[in-house]
């Protein structure tokens, strides 16, 4: 049996009136409130699909290494933090080198859809190096699609440039459309040839930001906005964001959580400013989800991955690598239809699948309800494909789902650092696992293919079973197994001590 | 008259397409970040621009410095850092 998996979707309305948000026919997902021509564009795509990132792969290449703002959670050092984890560092090419490792990249791993051009710095900061790369991407791999990020200063002059090419979508990080808060944020701006500080400088990189986004919609361009949430600052303020956004035609709102370590010497970092906790983003999500499609799958991916979901294959492309490789882009690019292919029809059966009507015995035979079951939040442990096939102290993060009695919606990535690394590169596995119980926040069930020993008992201490009978199972059928199995027992009637009201 | 570059610089490319005169060139060591201002052809933008150009974009402080040695961005002049926090940064600096 297959499990909708159901994104930001109303609450199946209560009392059963009629059909359940699984059983209907609508596209159970953040995508339904989309116009057909956008939906069609995005359904498949590794970004924000949350199924088709389980497919498809995605890639950056580095080759934008200046900036023309200074962001309170940057350092400079590393890549950007508006599109990537801070302390990356990517290896920088040149627009040649970038498309070299792209096409070689495409041919090996013909999943690979999307190529973004982020950081280390601002991309639109750097528009020589960008557009070469885009222009001989679009001659020479006409099947891959392009998509840039940018903090906006330059956006505006860029957009004639970026309609010419073939570019599927831009990211835009909007942090406020208050100046004020732009200003305790933004420290300064380079701007007509000289460094602009203050509110002023906040105001005019907000005016820039709303202006590139209006002109790319008014080109049909699809726009995606991110959001750094950054506690005390503009937290709440990120609701109007989201509103405004969407008003001028964004089609998706993703707001990520501040990362701000003291080691990694940016502002936010030294000064104390306190990152949100994995239920407070959730909360925030939430609040901005009534307003437009939030993407909370988006993993931060790190811009120098290469391969599909949580995995990385960079270490097989290096510079040295690849440019010992011929690539032969022509066939490669006759074998990459055919995936696509294969894919594609695995994505619309699944569809298909899901628009089916099923067999509802709680509408169509009992005038009184049974007892409501509660929703549990589970994490999931994968590397792709849309399986339980991740071992708990490898995983780089966990896919958290909250199932109930007749879906499971997506909840949203939690990153840790993987358990198995912890005590050799960076401090103590003890708190490293520590620091997963407390991403961890909120979940009972924690499916993993393997799962050790020691950690086992930490989990089971901390309230979360974890379960390892669903190795290389579907991540679907995993959960509604579990959740089946906790419902036969008679574990899902009350309310959880603790737990958060479910929605 | 002219202004130079130290090994604070993190190599991020911003100043060289800013520079009126093509003074800047990146680092011609390879493992290197750091880029070089020619002596010979910097005028501290003089004539084309109120301010050296490659100064006010620079995100590093203390990285572009004067004649006397000076920097144009002053410790906390960029960031805001509080300069106790700056020396604790450093000092716990990751080197990779
Ligand atoms: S836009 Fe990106 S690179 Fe520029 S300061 Fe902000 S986070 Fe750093
Ligand atoms: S001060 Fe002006 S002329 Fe001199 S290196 Fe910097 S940008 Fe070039
Ligand atoms: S802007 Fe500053 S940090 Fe960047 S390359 Fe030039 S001198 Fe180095």
């Amino acid at each position: 049996m297959e499990l909708p998996v159901i994104h930001n979707a109303a609450p199946a309305a209560a009392g059963g009136g009629g059909c359940s948000s699984g059983g209907c026919g609508s596209a159970p997902d953040a995508l339904a409130h989309l116009p057909e021509h956008i939906r069609a564009r995005v359904q498949d795509h590794p970004c924000y699909s949350e199924e088709a990132h389980h497919h498809f792969a995605r890639m950056h290449v580095a080759v934008a290494p200046a900036c023309n703002i200074q962001c309170h959670y940057c350092n400079r050092k590393y890549d950007c933090s508006n599109e990537s984890r801070p302390g990356v560092v990517s290896e920088l090419l040149t627009p040649e080198q970038a498309v070299r490792k792209t096409l070689a990249v495409a041919a090996a791993i013909p999943q690979m859809s999307v190529l973004g051009i982020a950081g280390p710095g601002d991309p639109l900061a750097n528009p020589e190096r960008t557009f070469a790369t885009f222009r001989m991407l679009s001659e020479q791999a006409p099947d891959i699609k392009l998509c840039v990020s940018t903090n906006g200063l330059a956006l505006p002059e860029c957009v004639d440039e970026l309609a010419r090419h073939n570019i599927d979508h831009v990211t835009i990080t909007i942090n406020c459309v208050d100046p004020e808060i732009g200003a305790r944020i933004y420290p300064w701006i380079f701007w007509n040839h000289r460094r602009m500080r203050g509110v002023e400088a906040a105001r005019i990189l907000v005016e820039q930001q709303q202006k590139g986004l209006e002109m790319l919609t008014a080109r049909g361009i699809l726009v995606k906005v991110n959001s750094v949430m950054i506690p005390g600052i503009n937290d709440e303020h990120l609701k109007e964001v989201s509103k405004v956004v969407k008003a001028k035609g964004a089609f998706l709102h993703n707001v990520m959580p501040l990362i701000a370590e003291a080691e990694h010497g940016t502002y936010f970092g030294l000064t104390g400013q306190r990152e949100p906790t994995a239920a407070e983003l959730e909360t925030l999500q939430e609040a901005c989800a009534g307003d437009m499609a939030m993407m909370r799958h988006c993993r931060q991916c790190r811009a120098d991955a290469v391969g599909m979901l949580g995995e990385d294959r960079g270490a097989e492309f290096t510079l040295d690598k690849i440019d010992a490789l011929e690539v032969d882009y022509a066939s490669a690019m006759v074998e990459r239809a055919k995936v696509h292919e294969r894919i594609n029809a695995e994505l619309e059966r699944k569809r298909q699948l899901r628009a089916a009507p099923r067999f509802q015995p709680g509408l169509v035979i009992s005038e009184t309800p049974p007892p409501a079951l509660r929703k549990v939040r589970m994490a999931v442990a994968t590397k792709g494909s849309g399986l339980i096939n991740e071992h708990f102290g490898h995983a780089h993060e966990f896919l958290v789902y909250e199932v109930g009695a007749d879906s499971a919606r997506f909840l949203g990535h939690r990153k840790c650092t993987p358990y198995c690394m912890g005590d050799t590169s960076c401090g103590d596995g003890e708190s490293v696992l520590a620091g997963i119980l407390r991403s961890l926040e909120g979940v009972e069930v924690l499916l993993a293919s393997k799962i050790g020993f020691e950690p086992w008992g930490e989990l089971e201490k901390a309230g979360i079973q974890p379960n390892g009978e669903h190795a290389m199972e579907a991540i679907d059928d995993a959960l509604r197994a579990v959740y089946d199995e906790m419902a036969a027992a008679g574990k899902l009637a009350a309310a959880p001590a603790g737990a958060r009201a479910a929605a | 008259m002219a202004l130079s570059i130290n090994e604070l610089c993190v190599g991020c490319h911003a100043c060289e397409p800013l520079c009126p005169n093509k003074a800047i060139s990146p680092p011609v060591r390879r493992g290197s970040a750091v880029f070089f201002i020619n002596p010979d052809k910097c005028t501290e933008c003089l004539g084309d621009h109120d301010l050296p150009q490659c100064a006010e974009i620079c995100p590093v402080e203390g990285a572009i410095v004067d004649e006397y040695g000076e920097p144009l961005n002053p410790p906390g002049s960029l960031t805001g850092i509080p300069l106790h926090l700056i020396d604790v940064a450093r000092e716990g600096e990751c080197r990779m």
